[in-house]
């Protein structure tokens, strides 16, 4: 327990100290949320933007934390043997990933403290129902988009992972149902869409917590899908030291 | 420690090929050799992180390969890329892996060890290349082991540094710690080591305490510079042994150096009125001993090197 309450602490400072990892996980979900609340761009059909952005960069910042900051911070501490290290001290796999694991629901929480906040400010009404199904399927997510990023950090140089996390970040934010809707998406792009694991996701938050929404059926399958498939391929083909 | 027909490989390179040693328990036993002798893989594997393809181990009592997390609490490491994150602080490192062992050395202490009290806040990348060394030195004492790895633990650091970093290995063995460190520093691994294994090619060529290996090479021959192009025929004749100008200028005289030998050679440069300059009696310290079997190793012309950046 000593171990592993050293490793997080550890973990979370340094976590705390990286700028860009602060940028991705709050800043850019936080700037999409306020800019597109206010500046009404959007093809959206609800009345009020912040009703539909508001559930999604919840979503968002799931993917944001357990794919980009993870999956990064992984990497380059495989990149500088931070991996190796660790691997000759009695710390062990177990609670090393345990430790990660903590560090990603801990962020996770902060941030949708951060944004459900400022999402009630600009006039979001608080859903009296639906929580747990999107808790539920964050926690889906999370581990999806984790197996993403480890699978990446355990297998490509720091700053490959770098570059490929952020590039898959943007597509999975354009067409992931985040900022737009994936009705407005074409049709072949919707159906690719719809097969990855950003579409679920938003999808479940989103129609769990707007009134008169409903979860469509092929969102949990796939999500599930994901949040097994991606940790699997991780677990298997992840190398400590490159 | 134990070591017998240790075989390691490193994809298609055979980085060690049938190493034999004993480590004695504490005492200080250097690891010598090049820039890709097979060092850091023989120790990478001692430390539990490369398999090997061949022989027996046994260190601390325990084959590395599977004992590793058992090893882990009474092992020190330090790895030659301190695969430290950049950001942390050296207070921070300590603290954090001092968590991971039950009886601990207290990271303030172990700071003041290595000299870096005043620089306990300062990231990890911020620190000279010196004190980066010194606080992976630190780090591997955190666990108060009882066996010590220390690959290249002077590289990279200034003489100050390497002094202390010298006098800390010397006051751990006077505490009974056990330590084997790889260096290509000669002068290290003489002033330092009870014990010297010299490696190559992935094989051990010599092993021994510095003065036993040296005793066995000394006197090996005379060098001195003179004017080129000397009847060198007319000297080995009269020293009755091989004289040969290794370069314009530069003689060998093959033989021990004996007082008489130097002083007929000296006799005869002086009866030609050659200037001598540059007399030395080669052979005499562990580099000597270190050249000629690294030379005769490359010689033999054996498997291709692995070398690492």
């Amino acid at each position: 327990m000593k171990a592993l309450w050293g490793q997080f602490r550890t973990e979370l400072a340094l976590s705390a100290r990286q700028g860009e990892q602060l940028l991705v996980s709050l800043g850019v979900p936080l700037l999409i949320l306020v800019f597109f609340s206010t500046v009404d761009v959007l093809p959206t059909d609800v009345e009020d933007p912040v009703d539909y952005l508001a559930p999604a960069v919840l979503a968002l910042a799931v993917m944001s934390t357990a794919m980009v900051s993870l999956g990064i911070g992984t990497g380059f501490e495989r990149t500088y043997g931070v991996l190796k290290r660790l691997g000759g001290s009695p710390l062990g796999r177990g609670r090393w990933i345990a430790a990660k694991v903590l560090l990603v629901l801990v962020t996770e929480v902060i941030q949708w403290m951060v944004l459900i906040s400022a999402a009630l400010a600009l006039g979001w009404s608080w859903p009296a129902a639906g929580w747990a199904a999107a808790i539920g399927a964050a926690v889906l997510g999370t581990a999806a988009f984790a197996g993403i990023g480890l699978a990446l950090a355990g297998n490509l140089p720091g700053v490959v992972t770098l570059a490929l996390a952020n590039a898959l970040y943007l597509v999975l934010l354009l067409t992931g149902g985040m900022v737009v809707p994936l009705d407005e998406l074409p049709d072949w792009l919707a159906t690719i869409a719809r097969l990855g694991p950003a579409a679920p996701l938003t999808e479940i938050i989103t129609g769990s917590l707007s009134a008169g929404d409903a979860v469509p059926a092929w969102a949990w399958p796939t999500l599930a899908v994901w949040a097994v498939l991606a940790p699997v391929v991780a677990i298997t083909t992840f190398r400590w030291e490159e | 420690m134990r070591v017998e027909d240790l075989v390691v490989d490193r994809g298609t390179v055979r980085a060690v090929d049938g190493v034999s040693f004993t480590v004695p328990e504490g005492a200080i036993t250097a690891l010598l050799g090049p820039n890709g002798a097979g060092k850091t893989s023989t120790v990478e594997h001692l430390e539990g992180y490369l398999p090997r393809s061949g022989g027996t181990v046994s260190v601390l009592g325990l084959d590395p390969t599977g004992r590793r997390s058992e090893l882990a609490s009474r092992v020190g490491l330090m790895l030659q890329n301190g695969g430290i994150p950049t950001a942390i602080r050296p207070a921070e490192l300590l603290s954090q892996y001092s968590s991971f062992f039950a009886h601990p050395m207290e990271p303030a202490r172990l700071l003041d060890l290595v000299g870096l009290s005043e620089r306990s806040r300062t990231p990890y990348r911020r620190l000279s290349g010196g004190e980066q060394q010194r606080l992976s030195l630190a780090l591997a004492l955190v666990g108060r082991p009882e066996l010590l790895f220390l690959d290249e633990p002077t590289a990279g650091v200034d003489l100050e540094g390497r002094d202390l970093i010298r006098t800390l290995i010397s006051e751990l063995r006077s505490e009974g710690t056990t330590v084997l460190l790889t260096t290509h520093d000669l002068a290290e691994a003489e002033q330092l080591a009870d014990r010297v294994l010299i490696m190559d090619h992935g094989r051990l060529l010599a092993s021994g305490s510095p003065s036993e290996l040296v005793a066995g090479f000394s006197g090996s021959d005379l060098r001195f510079r003179a004017a080129p192009g000397l009847d060198t025929a007319e000297l080995a004749r009269l020293a009755s042994c091989t004289v040969s100008e290794v370069s314009p200028g530069q003689y060998v005289v093959d033989g021990s150096p004996t007082p008489e030998m130097v002083a007929r050679v000296a006799n005869w440069l002086a009866e030609r009125g050659e200037q001598l300059s540059d007399l030395r009696a080669d052979g005499g310290t562990l580099e000597d001993v270190f050249r000629t079997l690294t030379a005769s190793a490359r010689t033999d012309g054996r498997n291709g090197r692995e070398d690492r950046p």
